[in-house]
């Protein structure tokens, strides 16, 4: 494993994600500027969460754009893995790599807190233990209102391509479970090739009880198993 | 040249922005208000002063990034010399 996090202006979970995964694997990811141009040797990019570029224009707008983003998407494309969170989720929608758009939360709040998940498919980020099991993670956004056309969703359901939705304690999916408005109680989706998840919950902030949930450990090595 | 870029979201995506102002405006004690949509406003000022060249410039920038293709619209105005 050889993960990469890019560092834009205004990342504020670029060294949480740094910690989770060397508690997790060990492994210390290396710390790559938006500025930088290439990425060598990586097969897991993360684009952290955090207000880049102040949010200005539209969330992950700006930072989508960056120098680096070239190479991220050239490395999507031929398969490399990449994990967006949060504002990460917004970079990868801007950029194109997931499609729609994450929009205002339909109760215009800033929502903080912990939010139930569920995930009904199996895929390259979820192995099969982790398929139907609720888990907590929390979300600090204002932009997580996830929207997509009714044929992009229509093609996210059929490919099992929703990667985890919001649920209730329990793990039904419905409107009062929806924190923010999302269709299909959208929380995170991956590509059509498989190898992109973006995602608006924090796994990277739930490695101790003491901190509030431990399911981020799980998460992660849920895929790091899978990725190698 | 001065140029106005005006971004608006698509026709049927929601707008919880919109919907907030409108609500307040009825709190407010308006009526009369059907709906509201909320937009972005930019003002351009750029070198060339030739019309062609002006818009296919900024349309350019709105589709890289003034506006996001995938739910909103945006209009080019050409502003008239002072």
């Amino acid at each position: 494993m050889k993960p990469n996090i890019i560092v834009f202006p205004g990342s504020n979970c670029d060294r949480d994600v740094y910690i989770a995964i060397k508690s997790v694997i060990g492994t210390s990811p290396k710390m790559i500027w938006h500025k930088e141009t290439s990425l060598e040797n990586t097969n897991l990019i993360i684009l952290p969460g955090g207000f880049s570029h102040g949010d200005y224009l539209r969330s992950g707008s700006i930072a989508s754009r960056a120098p680096i983003m070239k190479e991220v998407i050239k490395k999507a494309k031929n398969g490399t893995a990449v994990l967006g969170i949060c504002n990460g989720f917004q970079i990868l929608t801007e950029c194109g790599l997931l499609p729609g758009s994450l929009m205002r939360n339909s109760k215009m709040q800033f929502i903080c807190k912990y939010s139930y998940l569920v995930s009904t498919n199996e895929s390259k980020w979820v192995n099969k233990k982790q398929v139907g099991k609720v888990i907590s993670l929390p979300v600090a956004h204002h932009d997580g209102n996830y929207y997509a056309n009714n044929k992009i969703i229509e093609n996210l359901v059929k490919d099992n391509r929703i990667a985890y939705q919001y649920c209730s304690d329990e793990g039904v999916i419905d409107d009062k479970s929806n924190i923010n408005g999302s269709i299909n109680n959208i929380a995170g989706i991956i590509n059509d090739q498989g190898n992109v998840l973006g995602m608006m919950p924090h796994p990277e902030r739930a490695l101790e009880k003491k901190l509030g949930g431990k399911d981020g450990i799980n998460f992660f090595k849920s895929f790091f198993e899978k990725l190698g | 040249m001065k140029v106005q870029v005006h971004t608006t979201l698509k026709e049927g995506v929601l707008d919880p922005q919109g919907k907030a102002v409108e609500s307040a405006l009825e709190n407010l004690g308006f009526n009369g208000i059907n709906k509201i949509r909320q937009g972005k406003l930019f003002d351009i000022d750029l070198e060339t002063n030739n019309k062609e060249e002006a818009e296919k410039l900024t349309k350019k920038i709105c589709e890289i990034l003034l506006a996001n293709m995938v739910i909103e619209d945006y209009i080019v105005k050409i502003l008239p010399d002072n």
